[in-house]
C-alpha cells in the first residue's frame, strides 16, 4: 500500500500549523536546501523529473533553468487559483498543510535566486486566504521567511494576492496581468514569464501541488521521487474524485496508477452497481473517457495515448443514466461564462456552442447542429489565443465523437431519451 | 545612473487595485462609483481603467446586492452527484425568490455558480466568506435562521 507523501499530515489535528508541521518533520528540507548551492538543487528537481501538477504538466527543473541568473529581479508566482471543474486538491493543500508549500516555495526561490514570491489565490477561497496569511505570518516570525532566513544569505518575501472570480486567472500570463492589477487577459508568449513576467521581471510559476512535492524531494532524494509512478511520470499525485462514486474526495497515490482501481478500489466504485457510461479523467477541460478504456493508467503518457489527458487529475465520474448531451451543455456554459473575450474564436465560439446545446437539450434541436457543433470546434480549437480554446473543445468534440448517436436521439426525439 | 531601472511606482500601486477594490466594496455592499473614483484617485489611475477591470471579475459589483450573497455551486460535479438543484429549489421556495434575484428586506441574494472547489462535498454554497459543504436542507433552514437573527 502507498504511503502518502503530500496528504500525510491532512489527518493530523490543527495540521494546519506551524507547530503541528515541525513537529511532523516540517522546514527539515529548508535547512538541507540551504546548504545546498541553487545549482545543486536545480540539478536535484531535473533528476527528480517532478513535472507540474497544474494541468500542462511541464518538467518543473527544466522551468527552474529557464530563469536568468543572478538577476535581483528574479520572482515566483504561486498559482492557488484552482478552477478547473472537477479540481479541489489545491484547496485541501493549501488549508490543511499550508506550510508544506511555503517550504516547497522558499526552496523553489532559492534555487532560483528569487527574493520575492507572490501567492495569487482564487477570490472564493476565502478560509484558503485566511491559511495563506497565517502561515506566512508565522513562518516569518520562525525565521523561515524574510531576512537572513535561518541565518543564510537568502532572504525572501511572500506577499498574498485575492484574485476576485475569473477561471482564466489560472493561465501563467493571464495570473500575471491580474497580479499586476490589470484585467485577467491572456498574453502573447514569447516573452515567457522566465523572460518577462510579473512587472516585467523573470518569473517562474507554479501550481501549488507541485511546489508541495519539491521539500519531499531534498529529503529524501531525487531517485526515491523517481521510483514513484513510471518511468516519465513520476512521483505521487492528489487525485479528485466525483460524480457517481461512493466516496468522493481526494485520494494521493503514485502516477501511473490505472483509473479503474482509484474509483473501484479508493472511490468505492459507483452506486447502485450501475455500469461507467464516461469519465472525465483530468478536469473539465480534459476529453472524456469510456467505459472500455478505464484500465488506462493516470499518468501524462498513457492518458495522452488513450486521447486525453492527466490535467489536474480531477476524475469526474459519470454512470449509465447520465446524459451525454446536458454534461456537454453544462461544460460548454462553464466555458461560455468564462471566456475572457480577448479573442472572437472563444469569445463568440463559445457562446455559440452552448446555443446550440441548450437547444438540443430542450428538444429544439435542428438537423444540422452536430455538423454546426463540429464546424464551432475547428473553428475554435488551435485559433485562439491561449489554451482555453482547446480547453473547450476538448470535451465537446470527444462528447459527439463517442456518444454521437444520443445527440442525433435528441434531435429526432425532440428530447432526451434517457428520460422516460 | 540608475536611467535604465524602470521606475515602478506606479506600477506596484496598481498592483493593489484588487485589494483596494476589495476594501471599497467592503464599504458599501458594492462598487459605487464614488468608491471607484477614489481608488482610481489614491493609485493613480484613470477611473475608466479602474472601472474597466473591475467589471473584468465576478467577485467585483457595480449593483446592489443582498447583505448576505448566497451561491449555490452547480456545477457538473454537485449536479452529478445530486442535490445542487433541490438546494436552489430549496432556497428559492424559503426566500420567495427566483435565482438571480433580491429579497424585498435586502437581506439575501441567490445566486448560482459554476465551481466551488467543492466538488466531493457537495450540495454547496458559500454566503459571503462562509463555504457551506454537504448540506442537508434542515442545515440551511438552520442557517437561514441564524442569519436573519444576526
Amino acid at each position: 500500500m502507498f504511503e502518502p507523501v503530500l496528504l500525510k499530515r491532512t489527518g493530523l489535528p490543527r495540521s494546519e500549523t506551524i507547530g503541528v508541521y515541525v513537529e511532523n518533520g516540517g522546514y527539515q528540507a529548508l535547512r538541507k536546501a540551504l546548504e545546498c548551492s541553487p545549482a545543486e538543487l536545480i540539478d536535484l528537481v531535473k533528476r527528480s523529473k517532478l513535472r507540474g501538477r497544474g494541468g500542462a504538466g511541464f518538467p518543473a527543473g527544466l522551468k527552474w533553468g529557464f530563469m536568468p541568473q543572478g538577476n535581483a529581479d528574479n520572482c515566483l508566482c504561486v498559482n492557488t487559483d484552482e478552477g478547473e471543474p472537477g479540481t479541489f486538491k489545491d484547496r485541501v493543500l493549501v488549508e490543511k498543510d499550508p506550510h508544506q508549500v511555503i517550504e516547497g516555495v522558499i526552496i523553489a526561490a532559492y534555487a532560483v535566486g528569487a527574493q520575492r514570491a507572490y501567492v495569487y489565490i482564487r477570490g472564493e477561497f476565502f478560509l484558503g486566504v485566511k491559511r495563506w496569511i497565517k502561515a506566512i505570518a508565522d513562518a516569518h516570525e520562525h525565521g523561515y521567511l524574510g531576512r537572513n532566513i535561518l541565518g543564510s544569505d537568502f532572504s525572501l518575501d511572500l506577499t498574498v494576492h485575492r484574485g476576485a472570480g475569473a477561471y482564466i486567472c489560472g493561465e501563467e500570463t493571464a495570473m500575471i496581468n491580474s497580479l499586476e492589477g490589470r484585467r485577467g487577459e491572456p498574453r502573447l508568449k514569447p516573452p515567457y514569464p522566465a523572460q518577462a513576467g510579473y512587472q516585467g521581471r523573470p518569473t517562474l510559476v507554479h501550481n501549488v501541488e507541485t511546489l508541495a512535492n519539491v521539500p519531499h524531494i531534498v529529503l529524501r532524494g531525487a531517485e526515491w521521487f523517481a521510483s514513484i509512478g513510471t518511468e516519465k511520470s513520476t512521483g505521487p499525485k492528489v487525485f479528485c474524485v466525483s460524480g457517481h462514486v461512493f466516496r468522493r474526495g481526494t485520494y494521493e497515490l503514485p502516477l501511473g496508477t490505472p483509473l479503474r482501481e482509484i474509483i473501484e478500489e479508493h472511490a468505492g466504485g459507483v452506486p447502485g452497481g450501475r455500469r461507467i457510461k464516461a469519465v472525465i479523467p483530468g478536469g473539465a477541460s480534459t476529453p472524456l473517457l469510456t467505459e472500455d478504456q478505464l484500465d488506462v493508467p493516470m499518468d501524462f503518457e498513457s492518458l495522452a495515448a488513450a486521447g486525453s489527458a492527466l490535467g489536474t487529475g480531477a476524475i469526474v465520474v459519470m454512470d449509465e443514466r447520465t446524459c451525454m448531451v446536458d454534461v456537454a451543455r453544462r461544460t460548454a456554459r462553464f466555458f461560455a461564462h468564462e471566456s475572457c473575450g480577448k479573442c472572437a474564436p472563444c469569445r463568440l465560439g463559445s457562446v455559440a456552442a452552448w446555443r446550440i446545446l441548450e437547444g438540443i437539450e430542450a428538444g429544439e434541436g435542428q438537423e444540422g447542429d452536430i455538423e454546426r457543433l463540429y464546424a464551432l470546434c475547428d473553428g475554435i480549437a488551435g485559433h485562439t489565443f491561449c489554451p482555453m480554446g482547446d480547453a473547450q473543445v476538448a470535451p465537446l468534440r470527444s462528447a459527439l465523437d463517442r456518444f454521437g448517436d444520443e445527440f442525433r436521439a435528441h434531435i429526432a426525439m425532440g428530447r432526451c431519451p434517457n428520460a422516460a | 545612473m540608475a536611467g535604465t531601472e524602470p521606475d515602478r511606482s506606479r506600477d506596484d500601486k496598481r498592483s493593489m487595485l484588487l485589494t483596494a477594490l476589495y476594501v471599497a466594496q467592503a464599504q458599501h455592499g458594492h462598487l459605487t462609483h464614488q468608491a471607484v473614483q477614489r481608488v482610481a484617485e489614491r493609485l493613480d489611475m484613470d477611473v475608466t481603467e479602474v472601472f474597466q477591470t473591475a467589471t473584468f471579475y465576478s467577485m467585483f459589483r457595480t449593483e446592489p446586492v443582498g447583505r448576505y450573497l448566497i451561491q449555490v455551486c452547480e456545477g457538473l460535479s454537485c449536479h452529478l452527484a445530486g442535490g445542487a438543484e433541490k438546494l436552489l429549489e430549496h432556497l428559492q421556495k424559503r426566500l420567495h425568490i427566483k435565482v438571480g434575484e433580491t429579497t424585498r428586506d435586502g437581506l439575501f441574494t441567490l445566486e448560482s455558480v459554476q465551481c466551488l472547489a467543492a466538488c466531493g462535498s457537495s450540495p454547496a454554497m458559500r454566503v459571503n466568506d462562509t463555504l457551506y459543504e454537504n448540506l442537508t436542507m434542515d442545515q440551511v433552514d438552520d442557517i437561514l435562521d441564524e442569519l436573519r437573527g444576526a
